[in-house]
This record gives structure tokens, C-alpha cells and sequence, in this order.
């Protein structure tokens, strides 16, 4: 199996470690990972934000840099659900008829990290260790949109030495939604308080997520706050043994 | 606040935008608590009525397939209503738009020599602004569900769909009784109290004088059933009931895609509305008619059938699945924006979620720009939706159509439109990227204190007064891959 990493232009710039940690996690199973260069971005900012002309070039390149793959995965749940529920809505509606085809059988490869393990790999014990009290926020395209479900806690409770505590509320979204927190950033920051609040109240050291864009938002909020909670995706919770110093 | 509407109807006048909005209601900790609490109890109704039947996912899924169907052959089954209605002893009219709906209504009402009528809550009322046309007529109109006549007596604008005066607490209404009711009728009694039974009681008594005064009844219809005629309205105070029993002329103005092709139909609807609505198994009143019936209720049934954009909501391939709405407001009480923002932000009849999607569709998305942007696209309200619209969908279609109008109509690109084009430019290229980055470390480390960027300047000052941001490393994924992992793939 050929498995290619899609980092996103959002992690590769300013999560370099989530990326890492994949390819930590995923040689440690015995997996070999490449990493196309040529690959930039899923559109998902541009599709979101009403422009869809300008996302049509870079769902080209998406299938071009991919589509050789057998598997694509992706430690985002809200970039994979892009290109899962949108490229095939702009393939369909503003692009040549390949481009429709190739986005078809490209689609179903395309697997957000924790699915990758889980449903494909079929493992929930990556081997990991990470003795620190965890929080754990489903994001809304892990929740509702890729419907991730128990997944990520399943893999997270096989971590040695990690208590997983609940969040209240987890259902609902932090406020984060891309450019709506720069259009609507009050009623963003609305949000993200009472999630601040609630992501305080378990008592987490670390707070974490599929997506690290929610996790930017809410650690960036707690940052303010002077709070002590850390946020981290959680590939690279997974990505921890007892030998590293956390 | 008053409720005056445009011309089209649907909007407010002088609404903000809802970001400027949204900023005033959100100053309002006291409506922030009410909102808080009153989503929250219906929401955990619904999930417990929704979640006790096997069948309630055949369920959504058989509602929207019978409002899609209904939606393709609309034009046969109004139609045959219609002649069914007719048939009956009604009489049916067609009304292009809010100005002709508010004409037919007014020179019905005339007709009759009245000089007001009793309302039923209605949201296609609402829509075309039915009070205010029939005041300027010198008509006067009484809502009777006890939230609108809140709504009414404060001369305030309703918030939710189906809690109109979500906005207002019990302290609050029991001042705007002792103050207000004399001026439309029968006094709140001496010393009113603010608890809900005593309020009810006034209620009760300032409404019972009207029910038995008026001649002339105007409401709104939840279905219409094409095969038989039966017109079906669902309420819970049992106000509606007796607006359609005691006065001898009934005016119904009802959206043309509330029409369903046949009675057995209701069956599905009779469980998702109350089931989504008030967290109900069932509503303790649901009044159907089928024309008139002498020596039964009203012996003069006019039917008023109101497109006012719902045709061109019709031809949209993607949105017009807006129109299996059936004003369950399910998707307001899950939307995480409405529990912060309150309904009046929208500036429209129909707030939160449904809103976002609908308003923009009836009046032109020029004239509710902001509105399908007050979103995070969380899906919330897909899955609290009984018939199934695909919300987030139809919010990014409208966001493109909302982005295609102002290129058409500016000769100048907007700083926005610019920045996506040169966020495209910069991501086809994985080289222009890789600069871009490196680009990005260097301001970043300018900016940062402690690997924290606090303020930021322009369209990211509102994202910087609540948040720090991440200085971007030095080194991007893609760097470090090339400099640590290139040579091992070969």
C-alpha cells in the first residue's frame, strides 16, 4: 500500500509536528509514508468563503498530486471532509468531466488519520505513552461531518498512562468556523468562552482535537486567558513513548 | 424595536448587518442567560422524543421525500388543492407577492364591514407584514398566541419561530400587561403578579373579550392537503382553535409550498413537527378544515396562496430544498450562533439557521448579505432538521452567490476577493508556498513575544482581542522533510 501524507497547507506552516508525529506513528506500524512536494491545499477556505472559482485550481492539483496513491492520509477531519463532500460538489458543477471522474476515484482513499488507523490499519493501540489528564473536543467535521464517533477515544484510551476526562457540552462547536471568526469575531469569541470554560472546568493538562485549526482557535483563547491547559492533536498524543520527555 | 417590514416583506427595516448586529445583542448578558436556558431545555425535550422512536430516522427520511415531490410537481398539486378547496366552499386566491397577499387580505376584511380581526400565530403573516397593512387601513389586528401578543403589546419584534418573545422574561411581560393591555382592551387586573399562571389569567381574560367580539379571523396553515382539501393548523393554547371556530369569516394566508399531495401524508408531519418543535410527542391542539360547513364554524373560508419568492427559491437546484421547511425552529435551538445572538440580530421574520438559508432566497441575497455568513457551518441544524436540509450546503451555495453579486456589481474587486486570489495564486504553487512560509516565519518571530502573536492589525483585529496566535515556526513540515526525510525515500 502506497500510503501519501496530506499535511495541509494549514499544519504544514504552522504545525509542522502534527505531520511528524503521522509519520512517527505510522513507520512505528511498519508503514512506509511519502510525502508528494507538489502538494499545497484542499480549497476549504475558499469553498467556505463563497469562492469557488478560485478553489477549482487547486482541486486540480489535489487529484494531480495524489491521485497515484492507494491511500491519502490526513490529520485533518475538516480538510478531509473538504475533499470528501465538496471537491466532488465543485468537480460536479464547474469541472471538466476527468476532473469529475478522477475526484470520484480519488474520494474514496482519502482518509482522516484516526479513520486511517482504525478502519483501515484496524489497530486502536498504536503504542503509545503519555501519563497526562486529556481532554478530548470532537470537532464539528469529526463529529458531524466525518461522524469519527467514538474513534478517536478508542484509540486515545489505549494510550498508556492517559486519563481521558470528558468535556462538558462536546457537541457544540468552539466558534472557530475559518473566516467566520474574523466576519463574526464577537459572537466567535462568545463561543469560544464558553468552550474556554468548560475545556477548564475537567481539570485537562492537555486539550486535544483531530483538527488544529479548532485547536488554534480554543488555545489561542486560553492562551489569553493565562491558562495552563496545552492543546496538541491528538497524532501527537499518539505519537508518544515512554521514552520521550512530555 | 418596532417591526416595521420592507416592502418585499421577510426583512426588517433598517436591520445592521448581522456582524454589527450580533454585537449589540451579544452586550445583553440577561437575554444571553434567557437564550441559554430556554435552547437548552427544548433541545434536551427533543432529543428525548426524537430518541425514544425506532423510526425516526425513516421518519425524516419519508417527510423529505414528500416535500421533494411536492416541490417537483408544486404547480399540479396547488392546483389541485385548489380546485379541492373550492369544491368545498372556499375560495381560493394567488398572490404573486407580500403587496398583493396584504391587497387580497385587506379587500376581504373590507368586504365584510369589519374593522379588526383575530389572529392566529402566523409566520406568513409575519412575512408580508400583514398587521402593518391592515393598520394603515385602519384595521385592526390582534395576535392571539400569547407569545405575539407580548410581541405585539411592546410593539417589539418576534425572536424565534416558535418562541416569539423568547427575548423577554416573566418581570418583563408582567410590566408590559400593567402597562400596556388597556390600550388594545380589557386591563391587566389590579397587582398582577409575575408568576406564569397569573400572567396566563390576564391573558386569558384581555383575549376571551376579543375571540368573542370578532367576526373576521386571519391565520396561517402548517399543511394543506391537495387530494381533499383540509387545510391543518398546530398549536398549543388552543387560541388558534378558537379563532377558527367563533368568527364567521376565516382568511388563511399560507406559503404555496405548504401544500402536501394527500391526507394520509399528514401522518408523517404530525410526528416530526411536535416531535422537533416543542419536544412534544404530540401538540395539545391540531384544528383541521375542509372548506365550510353550514351551521360549524365559519360559513366564509378564503384561502390565500403566497409565493413572494418561493418560485425562484423553486428554480435554485441547490437551495430549494430550503423549502421543505416545515417552522420547526429544531435548528435554532441547536444552532450555537442563535444561543449566543438571540433572533433580532438576523433582522429578519425567520432567525437562526433556517433563516440564514431562507431570507437571503425570498428577498435576493444583495438584500441578506451578511446572513448566510453567521455561520461556523458546525452541521448542528442537518442534524436536527426533521426533513432533512442540508443547511451547511445551502449556506457555502449562498456564500458563492452572495460573492458572484458584489462582483457584479462593483467595477473594483474587494480587498477580500483579492485576498482569495492571491491565496490561490500563492497554494497552486507548492515553490510560492514554501516562500510564502518561510515569509511567514520571519514576520511571525517580529510579531511574536514568547512564541505568541497578541494584536494584529486590520480585518484580524476582532480575531486578536480575544485570542493569541501561534508564531509560525521556523521551520515548515515541508522543510524539515526535505532537509531529514528526501534522500530515505529513494
Amino acid at each position: 500500500m502506497r500510503i501519501a501524507l496530506f499535511i495541509t497547507c494549514f499544519n504544514d506552516t504552522l504545525f509542522p509536528d502534527t505531520g511528524k508525529a503521522v509519520v512517527r506513528i505510522l513507520e512505528r506500524l511498519g508503514h512506509t509514508v511519502e510525502f508528494p512536494e507538489a502538494q499545497t491545499c484542499c480549497g476549504q477556505m475558499h469553498f467556505n468563503t463563497g469562492y469557488r472559482a478560485d478553489a477549482m485550481p487547486l482541486v486540480a492539483g489535489f487529484v494531480r498530486t495524489f491521485g497515484e496513491y492507494d491511500a491519502v492520509v490526513t490529520p485533518s477531519a475538516s480538510c478531509a471532509g473538504m475533499v470528501r463532500e465538496n471537491h466532488p460538489v465543485l468537480a460536479g458543477r464547474y469541472g471538466p468531466d476527468r476532473l469529475r471522474r478522477e475526484v470520484g476515484e480519488l474520494v474514496p482513499k482519502v482518509h482522516e488519520f484516526t479513520e486511517f488507523l482504525t478502519d483501515v490499519l484496524k489497530v486502536t493501540d498504536v503504542g503509545a505513552a503519555f501519563a497526562h489528564r486529556v481532554a478530548y473536543h470532537p470537532t464539528c467535521h469529526s463529529l458531524r461531518g466525518l461522524r469519527l464517533g467514538d474513534r478517536p477515544g478508542r484509540l486515545l484510551r489505549a494510550v498508556r498512562g492517559l486519563e481521558l476526562v470528558d468535556l462538558e457540552r462536546p457537541d457544540s462547536c468552539c466558534g472557530f468556523g475559518g473566516t467566520f471568526a474574523v466576519k463574526n469575531a464577537a459572537t466567535s469569541a462568545a463561543m469560544l468562552a464558553d468552550k474556554t470554560s468548560e475545556v477548564t472546568a475537567t481539570g485537562a493538562d492537555v486539550l486535544c482535537a483531530a483538527d488544529n485549526s479548532c485547536l488554534m482557535h480554543i488555545g489561542g483563547g486560553l492562551s489569553r486567558q493565562g491558562s495552563a491547559v496545552r492543546t496538541m492533536h491528538l497524532a501527537e498524543i499518539l505519537a508518544a513513548t515512554e521514552g520521550d520527555a512530555r | 424595536m418596532s417591526g416595521r417590514m420592507d416592502g418585499r416583506g421577510v426583512v426588517f427595516l433598517g436591520s445592521p448587518a448581522f456582524p454589527e448586529a450580533a454585537r449589540t445583542a451579544l452586550g445583553d448578558t440577561r437575554l444571553r442567560t434567557n437564550l441559554r436556558r430556554v435552547t437548552t431545555t427544548i433541545r434536551d425535550k427533543r432529543l428525548r422524543v426524537t430518541g425514544e422512536l425506532d423510526d425516526w430516522e425513516a421518519l425524516r427520511a419519508t417527510g423529505e421525500a414528500i416535500k421533494r415531490r411536492t416541490l417537483r410537481h408544486l404547480p399540479f398539486y396547488l392546483e389541485q388543492l385548489e380546485e379541492s378547496v373550492t369544491r368545498a366552499g372556499g375560495v381560493v386566491h394567488w398572490a404573486a407577492n407580500a403587496a398583493e397577499a396584504n391587497r387580497i387580505v385587506t379587500e376581504l376584511v373590507r368586504a365584510t364591514g369589519e374593522r379588526e380581526v383575530v389572529k392566529i400565530k402566523s409566520m406568513a403573516t409575519q412575512e408580508i407584514g400583514l398587521n402593518e397593512a391592515l393598520a394603515e387601513a385602519g384595521i385592526a389586528a390582534y395576535e392571539t398566541d400569547l407569545a405575539e401578543l407580548i410581541v405585539q403589546l411592546a410593539d417589539d419584534r418576534p425572536s424565534h419561530i416558535l418562541v416569539p418573545a423568547i427575548h423577554k422574561n416573566r418581570t418583563q411581560i408582567r410590566d408590559l400587561f400593567a402597562t400596556e393591555m388597556a390600550r388594545w382592551g380589557r386591563p391587566a387586573p389590579e397587582g398582577l403578579a409575575d408568576d406564569p399562571a397569573a400572567l396566563a389569567e390576564a391573558a386569558r381574560l384581555h383575549l376571551r373579550e376579543k375571540f368573542l367580539r370578532a367576526k373576521v379571523a386571519v391565520s396561517g396553515a402548517n399543511f394543506a392537503c391537495a387530494d381533499t382539501g383540509t387545510v391543518t393548523v398546530v398549536e398549543s393554547e388552543g387560541n388558534g382553535r378558537m379563532c377558527l371556530t367563533l368568527p364567521g369569516t376565516l382568511i388563511t394566508v399560507m406559503g404555496i409550498e405548504k401544500v402536501v399531495p394527500t391526507w394520509r401524508d399528514l401522518e408523517v408531519f404530525l410526528q416530526l413537527l411536535p416531535r422537533s418543535s416543542t419536544g412534544e410527542r404530540m401538540n395539545p391542539y391540531t384544528s383541521t378544515w375542509t372548506g365550510v360547513t353550514p351551521g360549524d364554524g365559519p360559513h366564509t373560508f378564503h384561502l390565500v396562496l403566497l409565493d413572494n419568492g418561493r418560485s425562484d427559491t423553486l428554480a435554485d437546484t441547490v437551495g430549494r430544498q430550503v423549502l421543505n421547511c416545515i417552522r420547526c425552529s429544531a435548528c435554532l435551538n441547536v444552532c450555537p450562533v442563535y444561543e449566543r445572538t438571540g433572533g433580532h440580530a438576523y433582522g429578519s421574520v425567520y432567525p437562526g439557521p433556517i433563516g440564514a438559508v431562507l431570507t437571503p432566497q425570498l428577498v435576493g441575497v444583495e438584500h441578506a448579505a451578511s446572513l448566510p455568513f453567521a455561520s461556523t457551518l458546525c452541521g448542528a441544524c442537518y442534524d436536527a432538521c426533521p426533513v432533512k436540509i442540508d443547511i451547511p450546503q445551502v449556506l457555502t451555495h449562498l456564500r458563492a452567490e452572495v460573492v458572484e453579486a458584489k462582483r457584479a456589481g462593483s467595477r473594483l474587486p474587494s480587498p477580500e476577493s483579492l485576498a482569495m486570489k492571491a491565496a490561490t495564486a500563492v497554494l497552486i504553487s507548492p515553490a510560492r508556498l514554501g516562500y510564502a512560509q518561510r515569509a511567514a516565519a520571519l514576520g511571525g518571530r517580529l510579531l511574536a513575544r514568547r512564541g505568541r502573536i497578541g494584536r494584529l492589525p486590520g480585518p484580524f483585529r476582532g480575531w486578536s482581542d480575544s485570542r493569541d496566535t501561534p508564531a509560525p515556526p521556523t521551520e515548515s513540515f515541508r522543510t524539515w522533510w526535505r532537509k531529514n526525510r528526501e534522500g530515505e525515500q529513494e
